[in-house]
């Protein structure tokens, strides 16, 4: 047997001490480890994207990242995108202009979208179609997804709920979905 | 932008773009995909697979393998039921069992790079995977036979000695499955009245469905002999039909939950792991997971056919199609049936023409068994045919447009088998397209080029249920079976909820396992809006039914005299009785006579097939080959659409995977037959960059019959784009490409050719 060894590292804001094998990828550890199954695996090679997170605000296949490297590093993943109930504006753009079919993909975009958002609050159409190529989508020939990162860039330059850790309004579970479902279409 | 139309009903809920109910689970990372589900004591399984195209086994050794700590089981084809080698009902489809057994483990031989010969169930995948290299196969190399050509040749290498014919008898072995010929008119005396004929040969290359979400399955056997199996599957009902066959367990015992599913296209309509999954359970006592890695998916599952196609047209000089004569080679992979006959039905499909002669052939090769992708067998079919009739129109300097157009095929059109079309919408796609803001712009500057082309596929209809739970708030539920892939879930929804006159965030659709629903097929064929929509129409008409009867009690009326309308419950003839809602009803239930349950099956008769028309404008390298796409539009008709996000998202990705197929998308195998681009890397799908906009337009031509008109859109799009692009290549650079995809260096050469004959004939000319 392969000995385990102890790991610290920030998820999702919280401190998290766990134990892994040093051969394990950081996506398993997140999987079979944490049981944080919301970062997908499609390849193991780092060519889709399906399993992108933000290790210290870079986005990273967490298939190519050993567990034990994000020691002492800040791990963000789709589980942590939402602040509370409150839903990203990037999720929320995804869900209104419809850009998932299946949605095994769709974490992947979102952590690498908000990686993008971070640093570039005013992408053009051609960032975004740079930024998210290391993305696979099979369902939707992108069009909708290229479509919900613009809009949400607009309400981030619009100053309407950047990211995480800020500027949207606190809703209660009931009344984001209320918000979000009520009167409110697809684009 | 689709086409303002709502064939004459003014419908609430219908047509409009609520966000799907899943949609929250899916942005969060919750929604549970198969590979997503554990269980307390879970074992990992893995599978050992062939390292050769064509071999024997000649032994198998597991007691190293079994040795090894961790380990608790290993299989082989030994530990499976030995099955009739003859077509038998599996359910909702003939199959041949001993061919579906031998796909998921081996019998004597290995019939392609990546066969499942073994499979191990460990305490960690780890360990699993180190176990295979543990077993001991012991093989005896026999020549691979790769291609169509190759495996028609008189005298060539026989994949599986059993294979039979009907044209060449019971003592001739084969590698050709199945001939089918389909003709009409008189095919010479057709082209006697050509004025212009074009002949073409095509090759396509074998290519995968590419879903991002590899095979996954738990599979638990619990000690009363019953089975659960937790998959992502394209069809519940038809796992549990297979797992029964392949594992000798009664139907009745096995129960299927679908998981949310990551992508199928036809790929995730069969079985691999499901049946280990249940084996591996049964021997250790364990729950087992089992999940294809991608170089897996590749090797072993999935793909759709390669193919060789010749394809000669004919038409008077006035632009008229008189003769059409197709000879289609398919791969079938390593077992009869690929989707030749399919092809040949659908190559010509879209015109009418008075002399066809269409001969198919259906060949086994050492390559994985194929099965379905997106209108199967109609891509490969749709890139020949519109090519040469692009050609034909050239010949005849027609409009390309104008020309399909003239040849359409419309109501009382033959099929290619025969009887004729319904109302189909063919025409109002091509019109569709040249009212488009896209064809009527001018595409200017070097190298660059706009092509069209169209394509056709059947639908299919088959057997739905579903269930309409009127609860005591009001709110109700929408159960059926069938898997939610692309967004169908909120089009029950929203059908349930325009019957019943319900807000649609009061409405909850729900997939059920096999246990908790009626029989439900695939979702594939397009069907699920179709014939699971249909049944969930029937559901909440006959829920809204009981419900009337029930104000009626309330009212001391008959129910005839309670009229529905906009959500309200009204009396036929106004006296005085207060109007009620569904909300207002759905509290006194209890005291009118208990819950109600709406509920409905079809057995979905009279689909509606379906049409689409692509436009694509192109830039070539002309220093690479490499070709970008500029602008694409595609025109579809959708029936009736639900929701006309998810039908626009059918079109965007079916023209995705289609361009993806047209430019890049490949098996390359060596000259031993081993798969050389096994990872995502080299197996080139489009990403965003390589994609602009995709428009879409969506027509609504109603099929007749169904209630609310829906024909299904799942396949068609992808249909039409290799060929769009060709016909746009040819524009760009004056080379006519026959060979898929047009790669770079594909195209590269193709081009140097042309400039070296136009250079030799300059030349000659000096």
């Amino acid at each position: 047997m392969v000995k385990k060894v102890i790991v610290e590292a920030m998820i999702n804001g919280d401190p998290v001490e766990l134990l892994c094998e040093p051969r394990q990828s950081l996506l398993e550890v997140l999987r079979d480890e944490l049981d944080m199954t919301g970062s997908k695996e499609g390849c193991l090679t780092g060519d889709c994207g399906a399993c992108t997170v933000l290790v210290d605000g870079r986005p990273v296949c967490s298939c190519l990242m050993l567990g034990v490297e994000a020691a002492g590093k800040s791990v963000t993943t789709i589980e942590g995108l939402a602040t509370g109930a409150t839903l990203h504006i990037l999720q929320q753009k995804f869900l209104e202009h419809a850009s998932l079919q299946c949605g095994i993909c769709t974490p992947g975009f979102l952590m690498s979208a908000k990686a993008l958002l971070d640093h570039n609050p005013n992408p053009t159409e051609a960032d975004i179609r740079y930024a998210l190529a290391g993305n696979l989508c099979r369902c939707t020939g992108y069009d909708k997804i290229v479509k919900a990162v613009i809009d949400a860039a607009k309400h981030v330059a619009d100053g309407v709920g950047t990211s995480h850790h800020g500027k949207v309004p606190r809703k209660s579970t009931a009344e984001a979905t209320r918000d979000l479902l009520k009167g409110q279409e697809v684009k | 932008m689709a086409a303002p139309t709502t064939n004459g009903h003014d419908y609430k809920v219908i047509g409009t773009r609520p966000i799907r109910h899943d949609g929250f689970d899916k942005v969060t990372g919750r929604a549970k995909y198969g590979a997503d589900y554990s269980f307390p004591g879970m074992l990992f399984g893995k599978v050992l697979r062939s390292p050769h195209a064509h071999a024997v086994i000649k032994s198998i050794k597991c007691d190293k393998a079994l040795a090894m700590p961790g380990v608790k089981a290993v299989v082989t084809a030994a530990d499976l039921p030995e099955l009739p080698d003859k077509m038998e009902s599996a359910g909702e489809a003939a199959i041949n069992l001993a061919h579906l057994s031998a796909t998921i483990l081996a019998r004597g031989k290995v019939l392609y790079d990546g066969h499942a010969v073994a499979a191990v169930a460990a305490t960690s995948p780890h360990i699993a995977e180190e176990a295979l290299r543990l077993i001991e196969v012991e093989y005896e190399a026999l020549p691979p036979v790769m291609s169509v050509e190759d495996a028609m040749k008189p005298g060539a290498t026989v994949l599986l000695p059993t294979l039979r014919n009907k044209e060449d008898g019971a003592d001739k072995e084969t590698n050709v499955a199945a001939h089918m010929q389909f003709k009409r008119g008189d095919i010479a005396e057709g082209f006697k009245h050509a004025d212009f004929v074009v002949e073409r040969k095509f090759k396509t290359a074998m290519v995968h469905q590419g879903y991002i979400e590899p095979h996954n399955a738990v599979g638990i056997y619990s000690a009363d002999g019953h089975a659960t199996i937790y998959c992502s599957t394209q069809g519940t009902f038809a796992v549990r039909s297979m797992c029964s066959a392949l594992l000798g367990i009664p139907e009745g015992k096995i129960k299927v939950v679908p998981a949310e599913i990551g992508g199928g296209f036809g790929g995730k309509l069969t079985v691999y792991l499901e049946p280990l999954s249940v084996l591996l359970s049964k021997i250790t006592g364990h729950p087992v997971k089992l999940v294809m890695t991608r170089s897996e998916v590749l090797r072993a599952s999935g793909p759709t056919s390669g193919s060789t196609i010749r394809c000669k047209m004919g038409a008077t000089k006035d632009g008229k199609l008189v003769a059409a004569e197709c000879w289609l080679a398919y791969e079938a992979g390593a077992f009869p049936g690929s989707p030749v006959g399919a092809g040949a039905m659908t190559i010509i499909a879209p015109y009418n023409i008075p002399n066809i002669l269409i001969d198919a052939y259906d060949v086994v090769v050492n390559r994985p068994k194929t099965v379905a992708y997106r209108a199967p067998g109609a891509t490969n079919a749709a890139m020949a045919s519109e090519t040469v009739i692009d050609e034909l129109a050239e010949k005849c300097s027609i409009d390309p447009l104008d020309f399909r157009l003239m040849n359409a095929s419309q109501e009382g059109t033959p099929q290619t088998v025969g009887p004729p079309f319904k109302r189909i919408g063919f025409v109002e796609t091509l019109e569709a397209i040249k009212n488009s803001a896209h064809y009527k712009s001018k595409l200017t500057g070097p190298n660059r080029g706009r092509g069209v082309a169209s394509g056709f596929w059947f639908n299919v209809g088959l057997q739905s249920s579903a269930t309409v739970n009127i609860h005591t708030d009001g709110t109700v539920s929408v159960v059926t079976g069938s898997v939610d892939i692309g967004g169908t879930r909120a089009a029950q929804a929203m059908i349930a909820a325009e019957v019943l006159g319900a807000d649609i965030n009061d409405v909850r659709p729900i997939v059920a396992d096999t246990d908790s629903i009626g029989h439900t097929d695939v979702t594939g064929g397009s069907r699920t809006a179709f014939a699971t929509g249909w049944a969930v129409y029937d559901a909440a008409n006959d829920a809204l039914r009981q419900l009337k009867e029930r104000v009626a009690k309330t009212w001391e009326k008959k129910p005839e005299e309670v009229a529905f309308a906009n959500g309200r419950f009204s009396p036929v003839s106004g006296n005085g009785v207060k109007p009620m809602t569904l909300k207002e009803l759905a509290p006194r239930l209890a005291r009118t006579g208990g819950p109600i349950i709406g509920r409905a099956t079809v057995n979905a008769r009279g689909v509606g097939p379906a049409f689409a028309t692509t436009l694509v404008d192109v830039e070539v390298d002309p220093d690479t080959g490499k070709v970008k796409i500029l602008r694409a539009t595609v025109a579809q008709d959708a029936g009736k659409a639900i929701h006309p996000s998810y039908v626009e998202g059918q079109m965007q990705g079916g023209t995705a995977q289609g361009i993806g197929w047209a430019l890049n998308e490949e098996y390359v195998y060596d000259e031993k037959g081993i798969l050389r681009n096994t990872g995502l890397l080299d197996y080139r799908m489009p990403t965003c960059l390589d994609l602009p906009e995709i428009e879409t337009i969506i027509v609504e031509v109603p099929t007749p019959g169904h209630p609310l008109g829906i024909r299904g859109v799942g396949e068609v799009p992808i249909v039409p784009p290799p060929a769009a692009v060709a016909n746009a290549i040819y524009r760009a650079t004056g080379v006519r490409m026959l060979e898929l995809p047009m790669s770079p260096p594909r195209l590269m050469k193709a081009m140097l050719k042309k400039r070296a004959a136009g250079d030799s004939q300059a030349a000659a000319a000096d």
